[in-house]
């Protein structure tokens, strides 16, 4: 009797025992005592093949983390597949990580057409699907969407920002836009237009569009210096914005120019462009960018360099895109870290969430990423930067969104 | 009036990168009687072989001629290797393989020079020329006229050389000019080859304008069809104003019809064509094929 | 029994028994598969039968595609009405392009639905109130009804094979008869066609309507099994993917539309699985040994493998 006590008392401290040591992290589809395994969909094919790299980039620094002993042990398994930026691939893709290939957590799925396609299947999952690489506001909705989560500040309040330098800085503003015509265009557009408020009406005189398969923009240029315009706000990628700087200077047009960031690079946009007709050219910051001379010398930039020779060598040094993917793999990698041993797919959610003031080499000085239950924009701070013919010159205060 | 002018005239610049694609494009067609859907990639390839001569310290115009001599010799082997065995094969398998070049060059592109886009130098003063109101870019006159250059050279080659007539016969009707003693594989090779260079020269003019990417044809390519088609098929002459006409027919949409606004010009200025199409099944300055029954 | 008939049942029977050995990713994929399939049969019916070339069955697919997704998202529509409708309104417009079409021939033709093709994600952006602009439309993937034991993957995979049943059913009946010769007889010779009493411009116009309606039911069938729709999913890269798939399935043949419908749905993946780094390298390889080896597309070299085999020896 005593002994069958005793033996059952054994079986159940053992099974608490067990039930305790082994965290939830362990059921978790992808997460074993070695390994956590990632999904991501990229465009390495197709017209938006130029983002791939940002995929590719991401594998290095995982590559880079596994060779320094990985998260708490654990490497990390990085599965990425190309959509070529086609909503029905994406969601094909999606499927086969999820369910094929059992990831534990979709990471920097890129695009916004594609990501809504995944949008609620993710959400019906309950699988992470975090840090975005899209501007959209969409993915700040923990509310209704509590397992999807952005990282980069959102397009609109970019372009809120813009706005309020405006209503701020020039007198008699005529304002005229430039955008794409697509959801990121539309996005830029309705945040300075939000920022612009009762305004917008008066000061708006011309809108012009887009299309990225477009070859040139000569005509819109051409109608914005008609419309008497004196503040171009300037929402293309850099392909556009090469053509927009060289041919506004070329007609002689000498608006307050505002170039959004997604084409603020020196060596993509600024200089083909030209740096004197990119002179004066104001954009808002939140990175450091990889080919301005001011951070040549710079710690985190040499680290950069360092890396990217090392694990990705084939990548190029002048694309943003790969700083870009450094410093969003370092968040996740901190999110990871936090979870400490339980990786269930709820606790990476809410260590996600629970971001407190990370800074990250790559970011500009000032700029911290925070999350919390109920907000799931990440980055929400950006500094303002004019062109002075060789640098990006920040002014001004870092602007915070989340404060209003 | 000014920005009517000016619209014209940018009009005309965008119609010009527009033709000199357009122009490889009836090339080939004239040729060899197959859409080359590869055509505008491979001239992207080609831009940036000269690109990477430019980085090596080349001078320009003698980048410009090896890139041209280059382009050529890589249409005799594209044909050689590749559509000369599928020759015999219905003419959409061929269309389907040229597809399958145009992926290949893209991909191989940015594979070996990233997706990064490059500036690409204009051989042409960097100044904008003004007359009276309007103001042109140099590079935009300079582009044109590259592009009417090539179209004289092709007029003159189907007009005026043997080797054009016994292209153009090759390519109409391959069985008749065999008998008649024209080597009909040797014509489609060469057909090839100069549709390359011809590409080669307009992707060195277009680069300058839309930096070079590996993307950067695909659009182009687009309007270049359009051009064509509208000008007709069988005209080069016809295939660069059909380039301006669709490059100026844009911008005067894009600017006067404001309910339609720049949002929907391709869908305006695709619409016009088709409805050219309709009254002039062969493009405005197309001529009847005759088929044999 | 002969032995088509044979191939046939044996395809009807692993149709059947594969919802219940598959995962639901992989019926997801077969799913996809049956949508590319109608509408590669659609284009085939006008490319292959006809002689029609078309450029830009990307826009019907969008047409049907949207319609579904406008009915079942602003109207409450239940998906099974969508199927038709989307079919219905692509026969209308596909049949009003064809008129004007009438006037066009081989590369023209190609060449005008080719701007068919463009057009249509600008116009969707344009009536945003409708189509949700490029933020597009997200659905709900339908459950089995009657509480039918069937994941949601099994469920439509039945129903897209059913509809596919139903479809090349009724396009074998057309084919195979005197609309068949009809419109073989246009491809082939159209003066001799015309001499003949056959009324050119309404076979064609109608081949046109037809072959639009299919491409059209196959989008409707895309909504709801992709459970979004966006203008990026309709661009020109789609019609080009059908071209593709039609012109390597075979033309021209009934069984090459389930053929191209393979290839298109799974040579990308293999290829990606291939090389990230230049996925498309490999895909254009692809294309281009198909090609050589097969210039008739897969139906037609395997119709002379057969031929082989079967011809009596001597």
């Amino acid at each position: 009797m005593n002994v069958m006590r005793r033996v059952l008392m054994l079986l159940l401290v053992g099974t608490v025992g067990l039930a305790t040591a082994l965290p939830a992290g362990a059921q978790t589809p992808g997460v074993t005592s070695t390994e956590i395994k990632i999904g991501n969909t990229n465009p390495y094919s197709g017209p938006a093949s130029a983002y791939g790299t940002i995929g590719k980039a991401l594998g290095a620094y995982f590559k880079k983390i596994n060779d320094e002993g990985g998260i708490n042990g654990r490497k990390i398994n990085y599965i990425t597949y190309d959509d070529s930026y086609a909503p029905p691939k994406t969601v094909e893709m999606v499927r086969r990580l999820v369910e094929q290939d059992q990831v534990a957590l979709l990471f920097q799925t890129l695009g916004t057409p594609t990501n809504s396609a995944i949008h609620k299947y993710m959400n019906g999952k309950q699988v992470p699907h975090i840090f975005v690489a899209t501007g959209a506001t969409k993915w700040n909705d923990p509310k209704n969407f509590p397992w999807t989560m952005g990282w980069q500040p959102n397009y609109q309040i970019e372009g809120r920002i813009y706005a309020q330098y405006v209503l701020k800085n020039v007198k008699d503003a005529k304002v005229g836009i430039l955008y794409q015509n697509d959801d990121y265009g539309k996005d830029y557009r309705k945040g300075f237009l939000d920022g612009l408020g009762e305004a917008a009406k008066r000061v708006v005189v011309l809108e012009q569009t887009y299309e990225v398969t477009d070859p040139t923009i000569d005509s819109q240029i051409v109608n914005l210096k008609n419309s008497g315009a004196n503040v171009f706000f300037n929402v293309t990628i850099p392909k556009f914005a090469v053509q927009a700087i060289k041919k506004s200077h070329d007609i002689g047009w000498k608006p307050v120019h505002l170039l959004n960031n997604v084409s603020s690079s020196l060596g993509t946009t600024l200089k083909p462009a030209g740096l004197e007709a990119s002179k004066g050219l104001i954009t808002a910051l939140y990175m450091k960018e990889v080919t301005d001379p001011q951070w040549k010398n710079d710690k985190a930039y040499l680290d950069w360099v360092a890396w990217m020779k090392k694990y990705y060598p084939e990548g190029a040094l002048d694309d943003q895109a790969n700083a870009y993917a450094y410093s969003v793999a370092a968040t996740l990698v901190q999110a990871l870290k936090q979870c400490g041993n339980d990786l269930s797919r709820q606790n990476i959610m809410k260590q996600a969430a629970s971001l407190k003031n990370l800074e990250l080499p790559m970011l500009l000085p000032g700029i911290k990423i925070n999350t919390s239950a109920t907000d799931f924009a990440p980055i929400e701070q950006e500094q303002l930067a004019k062109f002075n013919g060789e640098i990006w010159q920040v002014f001004g205060e870092l602007i915070d969104a989340s404060k209003k | 009036m000014d920005i009517f002018l000016q619209q014209v005239v940018s009009g005309i610049a965008t119609g010009g990168i527009y033709a000199s694609l357009a122009l490889a494009l009836v090339m080939i067609y004239q040729a060899t009687d197959v859409v080359n859907f590869a055509q505008g990639e491979m001239a992207m390839f080609s831009t940036y072989l000269a690109w990477s001569m430019l980085n090596a310290g080349v001078p320009y115009w003698v980048t410009f001629f090896a890139t041209v001599a280059l382009a050529f010799l890589l249409g005799l082997v594209i044909e050689r290797l590749v559509i000369r065995p599928v020759e015999s094969a219905p003419i959409l398998s061929i269309v389907i393989v040229t597809l399958g070049l145009l992926v290949i060059h893209n991909s191989i592109a940015g594979w070996i020079w990233s997706y990064i886009q490059k500036p690409f130098p204009s051989p042409f003063p960097s100044r904008p020329v003004h007359m009276g109101p309007i103001i042109v870019g140099a590079h935009d006159i300079g582009e044109i006229s590259v592009t009417l250059i090539v179209l004289l050279l092709l007029f003159a080659f189907f007009r005026y050389t043997p080797v054009g007539l016994a292209m153009r016969a090759a390519a109409h009707n391959p069985v008749s000019s065999r008998l008649s003693g024209i080597r009909v594989s040797r014509m489609l090779m060469l057909g090839w080859g100069l549709a390359a260079a011809f590409g080669a020269v307009a992707g060195m003019m277009v680069a300058p304008i839309v930096t070079l990417e590996p993307n950067m044809m695909g659009g182009i390519q687009i309007y270049a069809f359009a051009a064509a088609t509208l000008g007709g098929f069988t005209s080069p002459g016809g295939a660069v104003l059909g380039g301006i006409i669709v490059g100026v027919a844009e911008n005067l949409v894009g600017t006067y019809v404001r309910f339609i606004g720049t949002e929907l010009k391709l869908t305006v200025a695709l619409a016009i064509i088709i409805i050219v199409l309709l009254v002039r099944p062969r493009g405005l300055f197309g001529r009847a094929v005759v088929r044999r029954v | 029994m002969s032995a088509p008939t044979i191939a046939v049942l044996v395809a009807a029977v692993i149709a059947l028994v594969l919802p219940f050995m598959l995962s639901n990713f992989r019926l997801f994929q077969f799913t996809q598969v049956f949508i590319y399939a109608i509408a590669l049969l659609g284009l085939n019916m006008l490319t292959g039968f006809n002689g029609q070339i078309s450029l830009g069955h990307g826009a019907f697919f969008a047409v049907g595609a949207y319609t579904g997704a406008i009915m079942m998202d602003r109207w409450n529509v239940p998906y099974g009405w969508t199927i038709p409708v989307g079919g219905l309104l692509c026969l209308i417009v596909g049949f009003l392009f064809g008129i004007p079409a009438l006037r066009l021939e081989g590369l023209y033709l190609a060449l005008a639905t080719f701007a068919l093709a463009l057009a249509v994600p600008q116009i969707l952006k344009y009536f945003e109130h409708w189509t949700g602009g490029s933020q597009g439309i997200v659905l709900t993937k339908p459950a089995a009804p009657f509480g039918l034991p069937l994941s949601e993957d099994q469920w439509f995979y039945f129903v897209t094979l059913v509809v596919l049943f139903v479809m090349f059913v009724l396009a074998r009946n057309l084919l195979s008869g005197r609309i068949g010769r009809a419109l073989v007889a246009i491809r082939d010779n159209p003066l001799a066609a015309e001499a003949m009493g056959v009324n050119k411009a309404l076979y064609k116009s109608l081949t046109f309507g037809v072959s639009a309606a299919y491409t059209g039911v196959a989008g409707a069938l895309s909504a709801v099994a992709i459970a979004f729709v966006a203008p990026d999913s309709f661009n020109i890269l789609l019609s080009i993917s059908l071209l593709t798939g039609s012109v390597i399935g075979g033309l021209a043949s009934i069984s090459g539309a389930i053929y191209g419908a393979l290839f298109i749905q799974f040579v990308p993946n293999w290829a990606q699985d291939i090389s990230k780094a230049a996925p498309w390298a490999i895909f254009g390889l692809f294309l281009i040994v198909f090609m050589y080896v097969m210039p008739y597309g897969i139906a037609g070299a395997l119709r002379l493998v057969w031929n082989r085999l079967t011809r009596p020896q001597g």
